[in-house]
Parts: structure tokens; sequence; C-alpha cells
């Protein structure tokens, strides 16, 4: 059994490829609900990434992501009200969110952290929530706004078939984002101590990385992949701008760092992808599949995942620090 | 021993008087924070007790509270007599969900039942021919005081109820599983079977708060069980104070009526009040874990003793991992 | 000759258990100096107390001048700690895990890696392998390699013989002692093994119960009566 189970998931990603692959090409339905679900997914990945980054570093699941990201898409809208230009925006909204999330974790997680178990900070993620999302409808209230989107609302036709340009910009921008981290991460001195600080903290205490700085870092850097997410998100035609926008797309977010594996930002992105393709496609295809039962079969497919295969499809069952 | 009985009392009696010289409006609050006795009553149980945390509580909710609404509602029954029913089908419904809760530990388990708690709006919404979907459905109404009267009486059964429980085998063997899992494994007790029958009885408490609910809103539908609401039940756990009896109530009062009283005085907004509740549950994390549980055996100079049958433990035991 | 480190009267604890109860020693600059002890005696605490990683009390003195602060400190002062288990980061590739070595030197160059390779030849074809896909001797080289790179002024050393066969441990040691004559590096060594630590130091400690039962200069407690019949089996 374990000599084949190695190529089993290898060959499970193939097959869903060339599935999705064949099918866009028999038909443009197809071809059309694959883009738009890969472009949900792209926003799925990048808040997995997100939530993996976190989970990784401090076995924490961050339930306050969504609202973090919601929160910065709300800034990203204020400053375009004002005038802003859409890039400057949103370039300007990412700093901002690296600097808050980063504080948002030195204010509030931090001193939980110290004095409490797991528990206790999964506790205090929750208050995040509450406090993060309640502060959106504190500050704008709760009425439905509209958010720009960074692509005109065009279409490019391949072969006869329609792509809206905002659906293609989706998929590019949450990709470019997650390989941009990917590449702090492997090249930069920064991003090593980072992944040092989040394997074996004791050890990278002993080579001189400041391990909870690292941490607070993590979470600067899981802001702005939330806020990339968020105004993604925003400016597509299935998510509105209110305050518990991100509520719905956090499960899906979950359900991608779970299926991924939560310990792996490849596996989140793929799992995500996957899980926006394939959801879209189901909703169209199988009649009983209404969109209200959307979120409820991630959901089943979360637990089914963790009593199946709990280490995801990228997850190695590796030694955990005790 | 004596201290600890003097005390209930006056709160019985207090809880037994007070509707006499409130408003009806005022009496149908008193029965909405009957209602979250019950729920953080049910979460302390499962999450205080034995460790395993749930944020879908608001879930069970539903369940009864839907129980109730279809029945009453498509079929005539009488409210009360629904609640034996919701009772029931909350109790199922915990042992379901605690079946395979049994495999999952600390944050995965808080994962499965956040997420739990946003499926099942979705899946009552969807199912609207059966439960009145966004419409929702009407129920009859009810004086204030028959509420607060029907839901106290409830939350004084349910407490008599987990007291008695706790006291005895299954008490003890709910504190063995929190405090340590190999040792209860020794020793016999089958975490298992404790550990879903302790969802269970969580559960049916929720379903119980959840008829209540519905009855004293005499409406339902699926938003009123939304994340919201589950959230707003851990908070009122953790302000009560997580493996304590004691701090509950005044876990409810404060999530219930904290928010009206603020409001209606003007000291701040609606919509701050979700941002004063986050800042409370972070503030209790770093500051006091145990919850008003602990602050208040010290300000009521509690011997010793009380306190510490409670809180045998802190979260710090809660390390289900 | 002014001491690199000297400790007095340290004290340390584990929770309510005290692990040490008033150690003094000291390390010049370019000695090996070995401690010596039973499981439990407070040997590994020691190495701790010093580099911060646990809370500690007593005067402690690095070149001069008071230690303090956690392990983030130690290191950038020039202390480099190879705790025991090797403290290898298994999941990052061996090259990564010597970029951790010096992540504290800000005028770090191509030099030093050269100097680590230089002695570890094996390591460059290695270079992108998951370090703990590697075996014990050669995490425990790669350890040494990482705190090479560090550049520190002292070196301490946990255990680094525990579970290896005994040639890859004499190894270990020999490179020890090529590091201190070669560059001066000062070293507190931890071991269990008496017979090979007092071969290769200057200076011994003895500890017993978390506190120094015994020192001298490493020829003279080995030939210590009550030395040899209890930790050298003669």
């Amino acid at each position: 059994m374990s000599a084949y189970s190695r190529f089993l998931v290898p060959l499970f990603l193939v097959g869903c490829a060339i599935f999705l692959l064949i099918g866009s090409l028999q038909s443009a339905l197809f071809a059309q609900l694959t883009v738009s679900g890969l472009a949900n997914g792209g926003i799925y990945a990048s808040l997995a990434v997100a939530l993996v980054l976190i989970y990784r570093a401090t076995q924490v699941i961050n339930f306050a992501q969504g609202a973090i990201a919601t929160f910065t898409t709300y800034i990203a809208w204020q400053l375009m009200t004002w005038g802003m230009s859409y890039w400057a925006a949103f370039f300007l909204t990412l700093g901002i969110a690296f600097v808050g999330g980063t504080l948002l974790e030195l204010i509030t997680i931090r001193p939980v952290e110290r004095r409490g178990n797991i528990l206790t900070v999964v506790i205090a993620t929750l208050g995040v929530l509450i406090l993060v999302e309640g502060s959106v409808g504190w500050i704008w209230g709760a009425e439905i706004r509209f958010m720009p989107s960074a692509f005109p609302a065009r279409f490019i036709h391949v072969r006869g078939v329609a792509f809206s340009l905002q659906d293609l910009g989706t998929i590019g921008i949450s990709v470019a984002s997650v390989v941009i981290l990917w590449v702090l991460f492997r090249f930069t001195k920064v991003g090593l101590a980072m992944r040092a600080a989040a394997f074996r903290p004791e050890a990278a205490r002993l080579v001189g990385v400041r391990v909870s700085w690292m941490l607070s870092l993590g979470w600067g850097l899981a802001a702005v992949l939330g806020a990339v997410a968020g105004m993604m998100a925003a400016a597509s035609p299935s998510v509105l701008l209110q305050p518990n926008m991100m509520d719905g797309v956090l499960i899906y977010a979950f359900a991608a760092a779970v299926l991924g594996g939560l310990e792996s930002p490849a596996g989140a992105v793929v799992a995500g992808l996957l899980i926006g393709a394939m959801l879209n496609l189901l909703g169209s295809y199988v009649s009983w599949v209404t969109p209200q039962l959307l979120l409820p079969t991630a959901f089943v497919l979360m637990l089914v995942v963790l009593l199946v295969k709990p280490s995801g499809l990228f997850g190695r069952t590796q030694v955990r620090r005790v | 021993m004596r201290a600890k009985a003097v005390v209930i009392g006056l709160v019985a009696l207090a809880i037994a008087l007070i509707p006499f010289v409130l408003s009806d409006y005022h009496r149908s609050q008193g029965a909405d924070v009957a209602v979250y006795a019950m729920a953080i009553l049910g979460l302390n149980v499962v999450t205080g007790y034995t460790g395993q945390i749930s944020i879908g509580h608001g879930a069970f909710m539903a369940l009864g509270g839907y129980t109730t609404a279809i029945l009453t509602h498509d079929h005539g029954w009488n409210d009360i007599a629904t609640l034996p029913i919701a009772l029931i089908v909350g109790f199922v419904a915990g042992v379901i969900v605690g079946v395979p809760a049994l495999r999952f530990h600390g944050a995965y388990l808080a994962l499965l039942t956040f997420a739990f708690a946003l499926a099942v709006p979705q899946v009552a919404k969807n199912y609207s021919h059966f439960t009145g979907g966004t419409e929702g459905l009407a129920l009859p109404t009810h004086s204030g005081l028959w509420l607060y009267g029907v839901g106290w009486a409830c939350v004084a059964v349910i407490y008599v109820f987990t007291w008695y429980l706790l006291r005895g085998r299954t008490g003890r063997a709910f504190r063995a599983t929190r405090d340590s899992a190999v040792a209860a494994a020794s020793s016999g007790v089958s975490l298992a079977v404790y550990k879903t029958f302790a969802f269970g009885v969580s559960a049916a408490f929720a379903a119980v708060a959840g008829s209540i609910y519905v009855l004293v809103n005499n409406f339902v539908n699926p938003d009123v069980f939304g994340l919201t609401l589950s959230l707003y039940i851990l908070i009122g756990a953790v302000v009560a104070g997580l493996g304590s009896l004691w701090g509950i109530l005044v876990g409810a009062a404060f999530v219930q009526l904290l928010p009206i009283g603020l409001t209606s005085s003007n000291v701040i907004s609606a919509e701050g009040v979700p941002v004063l509740f986050g800042a409370i549950v972070i503030l209790v994390m770093a500051l006091v874990p145990r919850g008003s549980a602990e602050v208040l055996g010290i300000v009521l100079g509690l011997p010793n003793r009380i306190r510490s049958s409670h809180d045998s433990s802190t979260p710090h035991s809660l390390e289900a991992r | 000759m002014a001491s690199l480190l000297e400790l007095r009267d340290v004290e340390a604890r584990y929770g309510p258990v005290r692990a040490l109860h008033g150690v003094t020693l000291t390390v010049g600059k370019g000695e090996i100096v070995a401690i010596l002890g039973a499981n439990g005696a407070g040997k590994t605490t020691t190495l701790r107390a010093i580099s911060g990683t646990v809370k500690r009390d007593g005067a402690i003195e690095f070149g001069g001048k008071p230690l303090r602060g956690g392990p983030e400190s130690a290191a950038r002062l020039g202390i480099a700690h190879v705790p025991e288990g090797r403290g290898t980061f298994s999941e990052l590739t061996v090259w990564e895990n010597l970029r951790l070595g010096a992540y504290t030197r800000r005028d770090s160059s191509a030099a030093d890696a050269q100097r680590v390779l230089a002695f570890f030849p094996w390591l460059e074809e290695r270079r992108n392998q998951q370090a703990g896909t590697l075996s014990g001797g050669e995490q425990q080289m790669l350890a040494l390699g990482r705190a090479m790179m560090q550049r520190p002024k002292l070196l301490l050393v946990d255990e680094p013989s525990l579970g290896l066969a005994p040639l890859v441990a004499a190894e270990c040691f020999r490179n020890l002692q090529v590091l201190n004559e070669q560059e001066g590096l000062a070293v507190l060594l931890v071991e269990q093994n008496a017979r090979s630590s007092l071969a290769v130091s200057h200076r011994a400690y003895l500890l017993e119960t978390g506190r120094v039962v015994l020192s001298g200069n490493s020829d003279e407690i080995a030939s210590h009566e009550g030395v040899r019949r209890s930790y050298l089996g003669y």
C-alpha cells in the first residue's frame, strides 16, 4: 500500500487538471465556470496561505484572518473614495495591512500568549474577530458598498469563449502575491529566520533569531495576503462589500488550508484553486447543490479530510514539537 | 458549605422575586438572560469540563428552536410540550457531532465547530419549505412573565441536573478527561463515552435554550442563529469562566444586558457593542483566563474550598493537543 | 589572565525544582574546559544558564561585562550554544542551516562558508539535502559548522557524543581540538564520556547535584582517585 501511496496525491492532482482541461475544451460553459471558479479559488488560496503562515509558526488557527481582510479592504475602499487611484490605494493598503497586522499581534495576541495555552490564544483570535468585524460596522456602518475593481469590465474571447478580465486578473494577482511571498521566504535572510522560528523556535533563539518578532512579522504578512484576498473578493460579483463579507470566504479558505495540509503553503494554494473550480462546477452542474449548500459542502469536505487524512494532501505527519 | 448554600438561596430568591418589580418588556429580557444561561451552561459542560472547544452551539440552539417552531407552527403542538422533544433532538445531535469530535482536539475542533456554526443556517435557508426559509415562521406570543417563568424554570432544572451530574462519578470522569487524558484512560474511564455524553448533554441544553429563544422572539429564521450567536455564547462562557458553575449567571447577564444597558443610556452606539465585547474577550484571556469565576471568588472572599472545587484547573489544562 | 567567561554562585531552577545550587567556574581565552558529572548533575543546565535559555540568579560575566538576557543576545555577543540534540533545523537544508549560523553577523561573507567547507568538505555536495535526513554524526558536524559560521568567541557544546558511534564521536572531539588550536576558540564542553572529554580539555569541573565538587587541570582530574572509580571505571 505504502509503495503506491506516494503517487496517489500527484496522480489525483493530475487527474483533476486533466478533468478541468478536457471539460473546458468540450464546453464553453465548463471553461467559463472553471476560470471564474479558479478566480474564486485564487481568493481562497491567498487567505488560506495567510492561515497556514500563522498556523505553521504557532499552531494557532487565526479566526480573525477574514475580519482583518475585511477591515483592510474597507481601508482601500475609503482611500479610493477619497480620490486615490486604484493601484495607489491597493499598494498603500498592503503597507497599512502589514503594519496593522504586526501591531495587532503585538497588542492583542502577545499578551495572551505569554499567559495561556493554545486554547486561550484561539479564543483570543475569536475576540479579535468580534473586535475587528465590529470596528468595520462601527466606522463604516453596515450598508453594502460598491468596491471598484482593478480591471475594466471587459471580456477576453478565446476560441469563442468569453472570459472576464476580472477573473483572469484575480487569478493573476493571487498567484503573483503568493509567489512573491515564496520568494521572500526562500531567498531572504528574514524569510529564512521566519521559517526557522516557525519550525524550531528554541533552536532559532540560539542562533540569535528574535522569535517573537518573527511571529509579529508573520501576522503582518498574513494581513497583507488577507488584504489582497479581500480586495479581490469585494470586486468580484459574488461578494458584496459589507462587514461580514469574508465570513464565508474564511470557511472556504479553512477548507483549502485543511485540504492542502495546514502546514503547507503550496498545498493551500493548490487546494484553494481546486476548491474554487470544483465548487463552481458543482454548483452549476449538480442540480441539488444550490448556492446555499456550497458552504455546507465545504464543511463536509473539511470534515472528511480531517477524518481520513488529517495531514492533508501535502502534509507529512511531522514530529510535533511538544 | 453553609456559606455556599446561603448564597445560592439568596440568588435563587432574587431571581424568583425580581420579575414582580419589572415591566413586561424587561421580564422578557430576563427570559433572554435565561436563554443565554442555559446555552452557556451547556458550553461550559463540554468545553470547561471536558476540554472540547465548541464554537458551534448556535447551531444546536437552531435545532431546538426549529423543532419548537415547526411543531407549534405546522403541527399545533403546545409550546411547553415541545421542550422535551427539543431536549432529545439536541442530545441526539450532540452525540452525533460528539463522535467525530473525539478524533479532533484543540484548534481543529474549534475550526470544525466554527464552520458548523456557519453551515447550519445555510442548510436551514436551503430547505425553506421545511423551515420557512428567510421569511421565517411566526409563533404565538406570550406574556413576559410567562416567558420569564418558563425560562428560569428550565434554567433551574438544568442547573440542578448539572450540579448533580458533576458531583458524582460522571463529574469526576469529566474532570479526569480534561485534566489528563492519559490518566483517565489508564484508570478505566472510557474517554469516548464520557466525552460524547458531555457533548450530547451540552447540545441538549443549547437546544432547549433555542426553543425558549424562539418563543421569546415569537419568530424564527436562519439568520437568528448565525455565527454571532455562537460567538456571543462563547463570550458569555469566557466572561463566566470556563469550568465553573458560578460565573454563568454573570456571563449570561453580561452578554444580554450589558449591550442593552449601554446603548439605551447612550454610552455606546449599537455598532460599538461588538468592539467592546471583542476587547473584553481579549482582555479576559490576557489577564484572567478563568473569567469572572476567578474574580468572583476573590471579591466575595469565598473560602478556598468553594473556589477549589470548581476550578481545580485553569485553561492550562485545556491542553487538549 | 583575564577569563573570558566567569560564573559566580549561579543558581537556576525549573519551576519549583532547583537545578543549580551555586556554580562557580571560569573559562579562559583559548581554553577547552570540560564539565563532568552524572545525569541530573546540572551540566546541561549550566550551559543553558550561560546562554540564557533558562532563567538564573548569580553573576555571569562574559569578556569582563555582565551577561544578561536570553539566547538571542548571547548569540550576538559571541556565544554559540550547540544544545543537546544538536539543534539542527531538520526541515531546512544543510545550506540553510549554515546560513542561519551567520544570522547575527553583519559582516558575514563567502569566506566564512569557505572556512566551514574546508573543515567539512562533504557539506558541499549535500548542500540541498534536508538536514533531518543526515545521520547523527553528520548532524553533529553540521551543528558545529553552523556554530563556526557565527565566528563565536566561546562555544558551548552539550553532549556531542550522544548517540554517536565511538569512532564518529572521537572525530567530533578531534574537530573541537583542531578548532581550538587553529582559531583559539574557547570551548565549554559538557560530556558524560569523562575519558574523552578529559583527554581533549585543558581543565575540568566535576558537578554533583548542581554544585562544583572538584576542579583542576584535566590530567590531575583524570588521575584523581574518586573520579577514576566513579567516572572512569578503573
